[in-house]
């Protein structure tokens, strides 16, 4: 009885034995010389992966930054005390760069937007854009099936009321969000900017009235009372801050916009479910 | 003239409800003129024809309204005489919005279309019919809405010998191209021998479903006089699907990626030859059509033969209204048509049908994951996996998506109307194809 115990646990482990010098021997012989510093790097960028800084991932950029110079202030999902951490030891100065975020050009919640029916398929816009374009009337607003806040690395997006909100201090500006949007109405801008027209409807003014009761009508009431051409009208009829020089947000209230469409961002954010008499009116 | 074809059986198929008795015993008839049309530009795959009248131009019925804006492309006719009124914007079929011209009718509704009438055709240069298909402004009428002198125009190093006129009418409910080949049965064989003459070839044959015994009857009779085989189908959807119909009537089969010409073969539908006809023998572009306004809500469901650009409302109007509630609006067939949002679309070249369904009759389904029963590979016509497919679409794996052959769905629904889990198939490989095509446009570029 013993013997066959004995036995068993020394055949088993003499295998071992070979085995683990078998191991040892090619991690050994075949090993790949990893950059220390790469690896320090690596570690000190967010490990997001979102790639908004051009290159395929975190690892991808951290060899970029050892072996190509490439700044580190590149990433544009790293919080400012990383990268303080990370410039420190790699011993150069972060380039300084405008924190940018991105906006969701539209204001129809589902509570302002008319509905031109009921979608029964894939709740994912992209798939929603090729059959119909989903339940909301309005052919350049947003879907509502939160493709963007899916795609977002950060949880920045949050679906309000069928419609995507940005939280600017969440986000980090990667630009994840703009590649997946089929209607194409997340932009980056400049985080700094805190007023903006959420709408991108190209139809004609009636006609956006029509879809959304938060439709830009192109009045150009907040036009006039800027001014000063802080505020523009875009060749598809289209109203836009001017992100390079913007008007101050007491513009939200000094304009008087009709319907809603130009709205500080942090109005924009505190979007409410409308009442259906109010919506009426 | 070559023996009676044996008829091949294709993978898969589905036997759903044809629901084609609503309206198939009745004679299809000529709906009245409206005070206005609405005729959308771009009603063909290809470039959007360009408008060439401008408001308050006084038009004659079939004069030339728009050219066509390039070689896939096709030219408009005005529906009657009258004036050109506003350019406006008609939603779409797919969901889009088409820019449309007003069309106000002065009640005479007199011929002018400049078009001097082809006889004897049979000997006419190829060029000019060829020619006047494409100034006839024909289209595929089946659905897909193709120019119908692309079709005709095979490059030289393709060898044609086979026209095959569709005549399947596969899709439940339709009975529009049965009706046509029922009433129009001269005209439909003419126009198949007149293609058949454009592409030199004499092998005809005309596939129709069996369960349209008395259009096959009609056909065969007919038939002889222009050398021409009718071919009746075993009824199972989608027998009328260009492939399909190939591999049915030749026991060809069209490899992936491929076109019926790389197999030898043309096909046309039903209602685009006797199209042809009318323009060749006529000197009449394509107007009209033979539409079925059916389904269940209809009070007098039938078939109608409509003028391009009667809006849709009025369609229905004529079929004597609604008796309940319609839940869902569906131009085409209930299978491979579109729902609509709108009731301001307008019966266009290609719409062979304007379905209601009652609130019974559709519903809105909750998918699930797929349960890997197998079903929608085994109904699948093009013999693809649509179930692990779909997985792939919805990991956004478009490679492998591709690698598995979904440029190759027809989107026909088969695999869709038989998931137990329910699932938006058809909707996956859209979006797909979509994607993949977005990816090799991009790809070109570079």
């Amino acid at each position: 009885m013993s013997t066959t115990f004995l036995a068993a646990v020394c055949v088993v482990g003499i295998i071992g034995l070979i085995l683990g010098c078998l191991i040892a021997f090619t991690a050994k012989k075949f090993d790949v010389e990893a950059d220390p510093k790469v690896e320090k790097v690596r570690e000190l960028l967010p490990g997001a992966n979102c790639g908004g800084c051009g290159f395929a991932g975190c690892a991808d950029l951290a060899d970029a930054i050892v072996n190509r110079g490439i700044n580190p202030s590149r990433c544009t999902a790293i919080s400012a005390e990383a990268l303080k951490d990370l410039s420190a030891f790699l011993g150069v100065a972060a380039e300084e760069k405008e924190k940018m975020t991105a906006v969701v050009f539209c204001g129809g919640s589902l509570s302002r937007a008319a509905r031109k029916a009921q979608y029964n398929g894939i709740m994912d816009c992209r798939s929603a854009n090729v059959a119909g374009g989903g339940g909301k009337a309005c052919a350049y607003g947003c879907i509502g099936y939160g493709c963007c806040a899916r795609a977002c690395p950060f949880g920045a997006i949050e679906m309000r009321d069928g419609l995507a909100v940005v939280h600017p201090e969440v986000c980090r500006g990667c630009g994840k969000c703009v590649t997946v949007c089929p209607r194409n109405l997340i932009r980056l801008v400049p985080a700094s900017v805190k007023i903006h027209v959420y709408c991108s409807s190209a139809d004609k003014p009636a006609a956006r009235r029509k879809v959304c009761s938060a439709a830009c009508i192109s009045c150009g009431k907040c036009i006039r009372a800027d001014g000063q051409g802080r505020v523009e009208k875009q060749e598809n009829g289209t109203v836009r801050i001017n992100c390079e020089n913007p008007p101050d947000i007491s513009l939200a209230e000094t304009a008087g916009c009709p319907t809603g469409a130009l709205q500080t961002e942090e109005a924009h954010r505190a979007i409410r479910p409308i009442s259906p008499k109010e919506t009426q009116k | 003239m070559s023996l009676p074809p044996h008829v091949a059986r294709f993978t898969g198929g589905i036997h759903p409800m044809d629901g084609k008795g609503l309206s198939n015993g009745i004679p299809a008839r000529t709906a009245p003129l409206l005070e206005k049309y609405l005729v959308p530009l771009h009603q063909n795959i290809g470039a959007p024809p360009k408008l060439t009248v401008t408001k308050g131009e006084l038009v004659k019925k079939g004069q030339r309204i728009a050219e066509p804006g390039g070689f896939v492309s096709v030219p408009l006719h005005a529906p009657t005489s009258g004036t050109v009124g506003n350019l406006t914007e008609v939603p779409g079929v797919a969901g889009n919005t088409l820019q449309a011209v007003e069309i106000l009718s002065d009640g005479k509704d007199e011929w002018g279309s400049g078009l001097d009438p082809i006889v004897p055709w049979q000997e006419a240069d190829r060029k000019v019919l060829k020619q006047r298909v494409a100034d006839g402004g024909i289209i595929g009428m089946g659905g897909a809405a193709f120019p119908a002198h692309v079709k005709l125009s095979p490059p030289p190093e393709k060898t044609i010998d086979t026209l095959i006129v569709n005549g399947a009418e596969c899709e439940p409910y339709l009975t529009a191209d049965h009706r046509l080949m029922l009433e129009r049965t001269e005209a439909v064989l003419e126009g198949a021998a007149i293609a058949a003459r454009i592409l030199d070839v004499d092998r005809i044959f005309v596939g129709i479903e069996e369960n349209k015994p008395d259009a096959v009857e009609a056909m065969k009779k007919a038939a002889g006089a222009f050398g021409i085989q009718i071919v009746p189908l075993p009824v199972r959807y989608p027998q009328g699907a260009e492939k399909q119909l190939i591999f049915a009537i030749t026991g060809r089969a069209v490899a992936t990626g491929g076109l019926p010409m790389d197999v030898g073969c043309v096909v046309q539908n039903a209602g685009t030859c006797a199209a042809i006809r009318d323009a060749v023998v006529e000197g009449h572009p394509l107007i009209e059509r033979y539409t079925t306004v059916t389904g269940t809500p209809v009070v007098h469901p039938g078939t109608w033969i409509f003028r391009v650009g009667t809006p849709v409302k009025e369609a229905l109007k004529l079929a004597g209204g609604v008796r309940e509630q319609p839940a869902k609006l569906i131009l085409g067939g209930p299978m491979m048509g579109f729902a609509q949002s709108s009731m301001d679309v307008t019966v266009t070249k290609n719409t062979s049908g304007i379905l209601l369904l009652a609130g019974g009759e559709t519903g809105r389904y909750l998918s699930s994951p797929c349960i890997r029963c197998g079903r929608c590979v085994s109904v699948c016509p093009m013999r693809l996996l649509p179930g692990p497919i779909s997985v792939m679409v919805e990991c956004e794996n478009y490679a492998l998506a591709e690698h598995n052959f979904v440029m190759d769905c027809m989107e026909c629904g088969a695999c869709t109307f038989v998931c137990p889990a329910k699932r938006p198939l058809v909707q996956h490989f859209r979006r797909a194809k979509a994607e993949i095509n977005a990816i090799r446009r991009a790809r070109k570029k570079h």
